[in-house]
């Protein structure tokens, strides 16, 4: 622990901070987190506590259960009602609401719904539970799909036909370029999502920076990595200059991970997916490609397409989404929606939003 | 739509407060009840005397650092050492399930017994339910609790500047339970902190410690129970997260998790709220005790009237401390 300590030393912490201050002087900051683990991270450290009131954190898309729309879902919830099947999935999906609904509802009145914390336990579980149909929700960013992939290619070497992966995964940059071209958001610079990064390197944010001309710092999930991330960008935005650096060295490297790479470019294939709040954004979704899309949920229930439209909920989880709002303008929040009976997707991981803001505001 | 319960509305947490307040207190009402305390006193002929209940399902049923009957001991003990009194009386429940080892039950069972001894309590009465095979998971274990109270305590008595002190590391009893249950291999570090500590309290009343309130941060951890608190005296609390002492490997642990510490469920720990005068008295005399040896003052309460609790963080910012919502679950990206 020696090592994680030397990052989160309280007078290191607030002499950055203070030189973060200084160097913004009388400018106005908003500087946009796009990954969950840095809004949690930002609010379990107290960092806006250290910084002037002048740089605005805004928490972007980056919480894999929030962006997930509310078709999939129903989808799911179908799927889960049909006998003989076994739905497995991360346990911070079972408490996503759609339509007054959730797993964990399902789970309740006596739906086979199991959480597991990899992939490849779903792999042990199909080999289990023989006679019934195995249907893995496969959510998350370039972090957790190289686990469905594996999952995949173990699930066509030893041939399989219990299990089925319906997926969701999506990619971090193509949302990325939306984002920083928003001129509502009119953002000054990203901090970059530390484990993403680790899978796509920093080659895989090049194309889509080199579009934008902002700031953006990969970035740890330690107070110090945050901090100097933080004072990176505003010293490039001062000087208008676009610069991409690696502030997560330790584990990121320039090309990534080459072979986790190589295992989503044989598994899935990238095609147009809708976000809750973003809207469908191109190439931002991975599908399961052949000789994979036997395994695919969609096919075997015909399942509806996501298509494009949300259904509106009532809450502002779009405006969130995109931190075009915080959470407390909207109306639900901290009233009617609070983590326990939550209304969005936002109040239900610790990496939305809204729950964030609700556990420390 | 037709509610159901949930695993969630068992974690302690905000849904297990509404449910105890909508459902149970609501139905039987009365005055005793409506403190929602972990113990409640009442007066009979011949003194104060504390009485308490606790249901204990804990899974494994065996765990790194005790098992399901020492724990039934411990848990049912300290709930009335947190009210200041003195544990004098047990009973003890059990449902088993039909296929249960008897050669497991004879540990268990032997496992209360030496406990019971130590704490010199007397499990007086009991009895026993066998259900079918797949009925109930292998054996739960209810205890209630009669002790002889000491020294009144109320959340009433709290004032501004007292100070708050722990008696060692948290979060050991629910990490523990997670990585056997879970598997990790090479965490075996982590034993569970159930220990009973009516001996602590007692050191500290005999010595005549100004304490106001105490409280065991069981589920929920510290995180619940100081919000609990600070609700009931209406007072603000603020913590220092870096004195709050929690082993290396638990720290850990929680990192590659993705948990917070202060939310996970201790069983050998008590929240002491003491008048600020005497927290080095107190502090002193929890540290001579061989168990207590890393017990820390980890915050003070504010004279605002909010109800909030603050944690100044180790990174050197502030920050709410809420009450945790639902059970600890690991991250998922």
């Amino acid at each position: 622990m020696k090592y994680v300590d030397d990052f989160r030393g309280a007078r290191a912490c607030l002499a950055l901070a203070r030189r973060i201050n200084a160097a913004a002087g009388n400018s106005d900051f908003r500087i946009m987190e796009v990954c969950g683990t840095h809004t949690a991270a930002i609010r379990r450290f107290g960092i806006p506590s250290m910084l002037s009131g002048r740089i605005r954190l805004i928490s972007g898309p980056g919480c894999p259960v929030c962006v997930t729309s509310d078709v999939y879902l129903r989808n799911a919830f179908r799927m889960a009602a049909e006998k003989n099947v076994t739905i497995a999935t991360y346990p911070d999906m079972l408490r996503v609401p759609a339509g007054g609904d959730s797993l964990q509802g399902l789970k309740a009145r006596g739906a086979d719904i199991r959480s597991v914390n990899s992939a490849l336990e779903v792999l042990e579980m199909a080999k289990d539970l023989k006679d019934r149909r195995i249907v893995f929700l496969a959510v998350g960013f370039e972090t957790t799909a190289p686990a469905t992939g594996i999952l995949a290619l173990r699930a066509r070497k030893e041939r399989l036909r219990n299990l089925l992966i319906y997926g969701a995964h999506k990619t971090i940059p193509p949302a990325l370029l939306g984002l920083g071209r928003d001129k509502d958001l009119c953002l000054d610079g990203f901090l970059l999502p530390g484990h993403v990064s680790v899978v796509i390197g920093m080659q895989g944010y090049r194309q889509v920076m080199r579009a934008l001309r902002l700031p953006a710092v990969i970035t740890g999930f330690e107070p110090l990595d945050i901090l100097s991330a933080i004072h990176t960008i505003i010293v490039a935005a001062r000087l208008h200059k676009a610069v991409l650096e690696n502030g997560y060295c330790r584990v990121v490297r320039e090309a990534g991970n080459e072979r986790a790479k190589a295992l989503l470019r044989e598994v899935f294939i990238s095609k147009d997916s809708l976000w809750r709040g973003l809207g469908v954004i191109p190439k931002s979704g991975l599908f399961l490609r052949q000789p994979y899309a036997f395994l695919d949920a969609r096919r075997a229930f015909g399942l509806k397409e996501e298509g494009t439209r949300e259904a509106r909920g009532g809450c502002l989880c779009a405006g969130v989404l995109t931190g075009k709002i915080e959470p407390p303008a909207c109306r639900y929040f901290g009233k009617q929606c609070t983590p326990r009976k939550p209304l969005g997707p936002c109040m239900v991981s610790r990496e939305g939003t809204c729950r964030a803001f609700f556990e420390v505001s | 739509m037709k509610e159901y319960i949930s695993l969630s509305h068992g974690s302690g947490g905000a849904l297990t407060r509404k449910l105890v307040h909508e459902i149970f207190a609501a139905a039987f009402d009365n005055a005793y009840l409506r403190k929602l305390d972990d113990a409640s006193v009442v007066t009979l002929a011949g003194g104060r005397y504390a009485m308490t209940t606790d249901s204990f399902v804990v899974d494994p049923i065996v765990f790194p650092g005790g098992d399901i009957g020492k724990l039934a001991v411990c848990g049912t003990v300290n709930d009335l050492a947190s009210c200041g009194a003195e544990p004098k009386y047990l009973s003890a429940s059990f449902v088993i399930e039909e296929g249960f080892a008897l050669g497991s039950l004879r540990t268990i069972v032997s496992s209360m017994a030496r406990e019971a001894r130590e704490q010199k309590t007397a499990i007086v009465t009991g009895d026993t339910k066998v259900v079918p095979r797949g009925k109930a998971d292998k054996l739960f274990i209810n205890t209630t609790g009669i002790g002889f109270v000491h020294k009144l305590l109320d959340t009433k008595k709290i004032r501004p500047g007292d100070k708050i002190l722990i008696n060692g590391p948290v979060a050991q009893h629910g990490l523990s339970i997670l990585a056997s249950r879970q598997g990790f291999e090479g965490r075996t570090s982590i034993k569970s902190d159930c220990k009973s500590l009516w001996g602590i309290v007692k050191l500290l009343l005999q010595e005549h410690v100004d304490v106001h309130f105490m409280r065991d941060p069981t589920r929920g951890g510290v995180s619940a129970a100081a919000n609990e608190i600070a609700q009931s005296c209406g007072f603000s609390l603020a913590l220092l997260e870096k004195r709050i002492p929690a082993t290396a490997s638990c720290r850990s642990l929680c990192e590659i998790l993705g948990l917070e510490p202060l939310d996970i469920a201790n069983e050998g720990k008590m929240l002491f709220f003491v008048g600020e005068s005497d927290a080095p008295k107190a502090l002193r005399l929890l540290r001579s005790v061989p168990s207590c040896r890393q017990a820390a003052l980890i915050g003070e309460v504010l004279s605002e009237k909010k109800s909030k609790v603050y944690l100044e963080t180790s990174a050197g910012g502030s920050r709410v401390l809420g009450m945790p919502v639902t059970d600890a679950i690991p991250r998922i990206c």
